[in-house]
């Protein structure tokens, strides 16, 4: 049990002794980040916000390096665990370098005052997290995604061991996402700093967490790795979604199909056909896909979006039966679309050449 | 280092100020008084007496108070701002002072009904009750109000409804002392001996000194409770300690000065800008400084604009700060 750097022991948390999660098992190494996700008002803030002492656990113990964290003295902690919390900072008259400065807190005598050996440690914070430049700006007249580094630095600045983030992402664009996302995995893989944080972006935490819990209900519905957590069809259900669909393996989402009798075919495959499939559920016309391959690029969104799609197996040949579907399909759609140019439907694909030439005959083919 | 030249030099000017007034202070009024014969009076080698005794017992004192005073106001402001993280929170628009002034002046008509003279400590006394009663009710207002304004807002109803309530028993109270009293309940400086300067001296001493040296959890809390707290504050205690030391220092101008208006936030505000930075360790002494200055120029001008005529205290502080006030208002609104 203790070869954990960080887990809690039927933890517990809520509001006003109001349990609202209950029997929390988490587990983390050093330098493995933890993703908790979860439905709006799922509780991810309370769990954090127990986790950091900010909400006094109802039940259960927290333990962070041996020792639980309830018995540490209030700097200690702040010596092992720093955040990054949603909450806004609006700082008077401070430079970006002194918000990133207040992170030595913990470690200064007194008065505060910090040593040329704290400034260093600041000046190699803001080096880690690219805000060098920002350095002598006016905090407040910075953006969002800027303060969101600071911030980052901030936490960095105070050497913790484990630094736990609130939705640190949200306000972010995707180059400051990526960024700000791949400074905390080189941070966790080069100074095995542990990272716990709540993200929403589902595609993002499948592929920066080593460890994600889904906090679902009452409980913590699912603790584990990536792969053992984006298996098809979860996410729809911890979400529970009602429209639309979500690709456990890419993260794509989609909005939902338009069922109904096929109006359209298109006749698709590697990758070429998925903007068709779009632009056909924003018109509102149901459609029909195929042949495609089970491995296709174009597999997925025609499986989210499409009326009917007719396929086989990854690598396996086109048989007969489902030419024949298609055909029937072609016979009953009002137009047909081919998103594969003739050079390409060669080889094992060259049937789709004679499906293109069925509805051109009748003159179907756009 | 040029931010270490800027504060140095920003102190420099602080106290040029602080000196420079606390001598015209003294030599100005209905009867001016050349510096040397200050010299003189002070060295012991004064010949003239009448001046001697206006120095001695009447401007020497009334100066000294002005500047502990104002530096007590000017700190209670930037304690207050910091603690609701509102830039125009002070003793007055809060209605702390309010508060403190009417329980003086509850104990001053009690006292004087029973014809007994009330000491220094009992006033400080009355008045730290009064502005914790005050900033109970403005904490608590400020767990339901999330909006800077709204609070700022109840602390003004709460100064109206205190002083209504003092204008009434005042209004009521029946005795020659009554003018006494009116005129404090306005805010002055006037009448204070040495034994209150050297009272009012010890406590604000006692109160400067202990937030100096809660320099570095004030940091921490500019932050906002979330980060501090991470930063390894005990955010409550804190917090309590706060209202404690603001409290004391804003009983201690009321008790002696009665309300004394827009020093709070004008000062504050002025030092940070002078000195380009909000950092407790400067502020502290710095906004110390500056409340005392403050309050002997806005003294000086009470007396002698239109001498003999003594105009209250609160009405220059007020001309003076209130357009402090408005340009803060005005530069927050378009930071957003």
């Amino acid at each position: 049990m203790d070869k954990f750097y960080f887990y809690t022991d039927q933890l517990t948390v809520g509001y006003n002794g109001v349990p609202l999660i209950k029997n929390i098992r988490l587990e983390l190494q050093r330098g493995e980040i933890l993703t908790l996700i979860g439905p709006n008002g799922a509780g991810k803030t309370t769990i954090l916000r127990s986790i950091i002492q900010q909400l006094a656990p109802i039940a259960g113990v927290i333990w962070l390096d041996g020792r639980q964290t309830q018995e540490l003295s209030r700097n200690e902690l702040a010596r092992q665990l720093s955040v990054v919390l949603t909450e806004r900072v609006k700082p008077e008259l401070m430079t970006c370098r002194d918000i990133v400065a207040t992170g030595r807190y913990p470690y200064t005598g007194n008065f505060g005052r910090l040593s040329a050996e704290d400034w260093a440690i600041v000046e190699e914070s803001m080096r880690l997290v690219h805000i060098t430049e920002l350095a002598d700006r006016d905090f407040s007249q910075t953006s969002d995604g800027q303060k969101q580094r600071v911030m980052l630095a901030r936490a960095i600045c105070q050497q913790p061991d484990i630094i736990v983030l609130d939705e640190p992402t949200s306000f972010l664009d995707i180059r400051y996402k990526l960024e700000f996302l791949a400074i905390l995995q080189n941070m966790s893989r080069t100074r095995r700093l542990s990272v716990i944080m709540s993200l929403h972006e589902l595609d993002l935490a499948g592929r920066i967490s080593d460890k994600i819990a889904c906090v679902h209900g009452d409980k913590i519905e699912r603790f584990g790795t990536p792969e053992e957590i984006f298996t098809s069809g979860y996410i729809p259900r911890l979400y529970q979604m009602t429209v639309g669909s979500y690709d456990e393996l890419t993260g794509d989402m989609e909005l939902p199909a338009v069922s109904g009798r096929p109006d359209v075919v298109v006749i698709a495959g590697g990758g070429t056909g998925t903007g068709v499939f779009r632009r056909l559920q924003r018109s509102r016309l149901p459609f029909a896909v195929g042949v495609l391959w089970e491995n296709d690029l174009d597999y997925p969104a025609a499986r989210a979006l499409a009326a009917e799609v007719v396929s086989v197996p990854a690598f396996a040949p086109l048989t007969e039966d489902k030419l024949a579907q298609m055909r029937l399909l072609i016979d009953q759609a009002q137009s047909v679309i081919c998103t594969l140019s003739r050079d390409k439907m060669t080889g094992s694909a060259a049937e789709l050449a004679g499906l293109a030439a069925y509805a051109e005959a009748q003159g179907k083919l756009q | 280092m040029s931010k270490g030249k800027r504060y140095g030099a920003a102190f420099v000017i602080l106290l040029a100020l602080l000196a420079a007034f606390l001598v015209l202070n003294v030599c100005i009024g209905s009867v001016n008084i050349p510096l040397a014969d200050i010299v003189d009076i002070i060295s012991g080698a004064g010949q003239n007496n009448t001046f001697s005794d206006i120095v001695r017992d009447i401007r020497a004192p009334r100066a000294c108070a002005a500047a502990i005073l104002g530096g007590a106001l000017a700190l209670a402001g930037y304690l207050l701002q910091t603690f609701f993280h509102n830039p125009i929170a002070s003793p007055f628009t809060l209605g702390i002072s309010s508060g403190a002034k009417l329980v003086v002046a509850l104990v001053m008509v009690a006292a004087l009904g029973y014809s007994r003279q009330i000491s220094s400590w009992l006033m400080i006394f009355a008045a730290f009750v009064g502005a914790m009663i005050c900033m109970g009710f403005v904490v608590l207002m400020s767990r339901v109000i999330n909006q800077m304004s709204m609070l700022i807002v109840s602390g003004v109803m709460i100064g109206y409804i205190c002083s209504a309530v003092t204008d009434f028993v005042v209004t009521f109270a029946d005795d020659s002392d009554i003018v006494n009293l009116h005129n404090w309940s306005l805010g002055s400086f006037s009448g204070i001996s040495w034994d209150n300067v050297a009272i009012m001296a010890v406590v604000v001493g006692i109160a400067t000194l202990c937030v100096f040296l809660l320099s570095k959890p004030i940091s921490a809390y500019q932050m906002g409770e979330a980060y501090a707290q991470n930063m390894g504050l005990n955010v409550k205690l804190f917090r309590i300690v706060l209202v404690v030391l603001s409290s004391v220092l804003a009983a201690a101008v009321t008790a002696f000065a009665g309300p004394v208006s827009f020093v709070g936030i004008a000062v504050p505000h002025l030092v940070k800008s002078l000195f380009g930075t909000a950092q407790p360790l400067l502020m502290v002494p710095a906004c110390f400084l500056g409340g005392s200055s403050f309050c002997l120029l806005c003294d000086l001008l009470a007396r002698t604009m239109f001498a003999p005529t003594e105009l209250s205290i609160s009405t220059v502080t007020a001309m003076l700060g209130a357009p402090v006030v408005i340009y803060v208002m005005i530069r927050r609104q378009k930071e957003k």
